[in-house]
C-alpha cells in the first residue's frame, strides 16, 4: 500500500461558479441585463420588483425569477398578475438560490424576449452572499425597520455587492435608524457602494433606481 | 444552513481527485478558510460524517486550516491584520479598506491510499 498526498487547491464552490459563468455568457449572448436581489423575509424585494415592473414595462421587455424555500406561488402569482413572465424556483428547503438553479430556470423563458431578468433571490442574508448565479449586478435591499446595525451583523452580504437598496424610507420618522452608523457600516465593507434610498410607498427615491436600472438595460442592449 | 451544499462540492472535489490518482481510500482532506468567510467547521464536519459514508471518502478526517483577514487601508495604505471584522484602519481609522485575505475557502489536498 503506497500513501500519497495529492496537492488539489481548487476552490470549493468551483463548480457552481462555473455555471455561474456559462449563465452569464447565456444572458451576454441574449443581451439580458440581469440582476440578484438578495435581502432578509420583509425587506420589500417583492414590492421594489412590483414596482420597478409597473415603472418599466412600457420601456423595456422584463421577467423575473422567484427564488422561495417553499412550494408557495405567492410572490409569482403577483408578478405574473402584471402580465409579465414569472418563473418559480422552490429550493425545497435550501437557503439560497445556486448557479444550476439559475440555469434550469432560465432555460424555461424566452430569452429573445428579454431585456431586464430580475431574480428574487431567498430571503436571507447569510447564505446567498456565498453562491454566485450568474447576474451582472448583486443587489442588497436593506430596510429602515430591519435597524440600522444590519452592516455589522451580516457582514458578508454587504461586501460582494454592487449595488445597495435602503427600503421604506417613509418610516424613517418614526424610527431610531441612524442613517450615519448605517452607512459607515456600508463604508467599511464596500467602499464607495451606490445606495439608493427609496420608498416603495410614497415612490420617493424611486425614480433613482429606475434611472440605474435603464442605464444598465441600454449598455447591455447596446453592446 | 449552506454548509449542506458546501460539503457535497468537498465531497464531489475529493472523489474526482481520488478517481484520478487511482486511489483506494482517502484518509485525510485539507481545507483552508479564510476568517471572513461564513463556514462552520463543526457543520461541515457533521455534514461529511453522513454523506461521505460508503465513498472513496469515508472514515477520512477533515482538517482546517484558517487564514486570518488581512485589509489594506485605501487612505495611508497600512496593512494590518484584522481582529474584529470590521475594524477601521489603526493607523489613520479611516474605513477605506480593502481586503486582502481572509475571504479563502478551497481544497487543499487530500492524502490516498493506493
Amino acid at each position: 500500500m503506497i500513501q500519497q498526498k495529492v496537492q488539489i487547491v481548487e476552490k470549493i464552490l468551483d463548480a457552481n461558479d462555473q455555471i455561474a459563468m456559462q449563465n452569464q455568457q447565456n444572458l451576454d449572448n441574449h443581451q439580458i441585463f440581469a440582476i440578484n436581489i438578495m435581502a432578509s423575509p420583509g425587506a420589500g424585494k417583492t414590492s421594489v420588483i412590483l414596482k420597478t415592473i409597473q415603472m418599466l414595462q412600457d420601456k423595456m421587455r422584463i421577467a423575473v425569477i422567484e427564488g422561495d424555500t417553499a412550494a408557495v406561488t405567492i410572490d409569482a402569482d403577483k408578478v405574473s398578475a402584471l402580465g409579465v413572465p414569472a418563473v418559480q424556483i422552490n429550493t425545497g428547503g435550501q437557503c439560497h438560490l445556486d448557479a444550476s438553479m439559475l440555469d434550469r430556470a432560465i432555460s424555461s423563458l424566452d430569452l429573445q424576449q428579454i431585456d431586464l431578468l430580475i431574480i428574487e433571490n431567498v430571503g436571507n442574508l447569510i447564505c446567498p452572499a456565498s453562491f454566485k448565479i450568474g447576474t451582472h449586478a448583486n443587489v442588497v435591499i436593506a430596510s429602515v425597520p430591519e435597524g440600522d446595525d444590519k452592516p455589522y451583523k451580516y457582514p458578508n452580504i454587504y461586501r460582494g455587492i454592487d449595488t445597495l437598496i435602503l427600503n421604506k424610507t417613509d418610516l424613517l420618522p418614526y424610527i431610531d435608524f441612524r442613517k450615519d452608523y448605517f452607512k459607515t457600516g456600508i463604508e467599511l465593507l464596500n467602499p464607495g457602494l451606490e445606495i439608493f434610498e427609496l420608498s416603495c410607498k410614497t415612490e420617493e427615491g424611486f425614480s433613482n433606481w429606475i434611472n440605474w436600472l435603464k442605464s444598465k438595460v441600454s449598455n447591455q442592449t447596446n453592446r | 444552513m449552506h454548509e449542506l451544499a458546501v460539503t457535497e462540492s468537498i465531497l464531489s472535489i475529493a472523489q474526482k481527485h481520488a478517481a484520478k490518482a487511482n486511489a483506494s481510500k482517502v484518509t485525510d482532506i485539507y481545507i483552508v478558510i479564510g476568517k471572513l468567510s461564513s463556514i462552520v467547521d463543526d457543520s461541515v464536519q457533521f455534514y461529511w460524517d453522513i454523506i461521505s459514508q460508503d465513498t472513496i471518502c469515508e472514515f477520512s478526517t477533515l482538517h482546517f486550516e484558517r487564514i486570518s483577514a488581512r485589509f489594506i487601508c485605501l487612505n495611508c495604505s497600512t496593512e494590518y491584520e484584522v481582529a474584529a471584522e470590521m475594524m477601521p484602519c489603526p493607523n489613520c481609522q479611516s474605513i477605506h479598506v480593502k481586503v486582502l485575505a481572509g475571504e479563502e475557502f478551497y481544497l487543499d489536498s487530500i492524502e490516498i491510499e493506493r
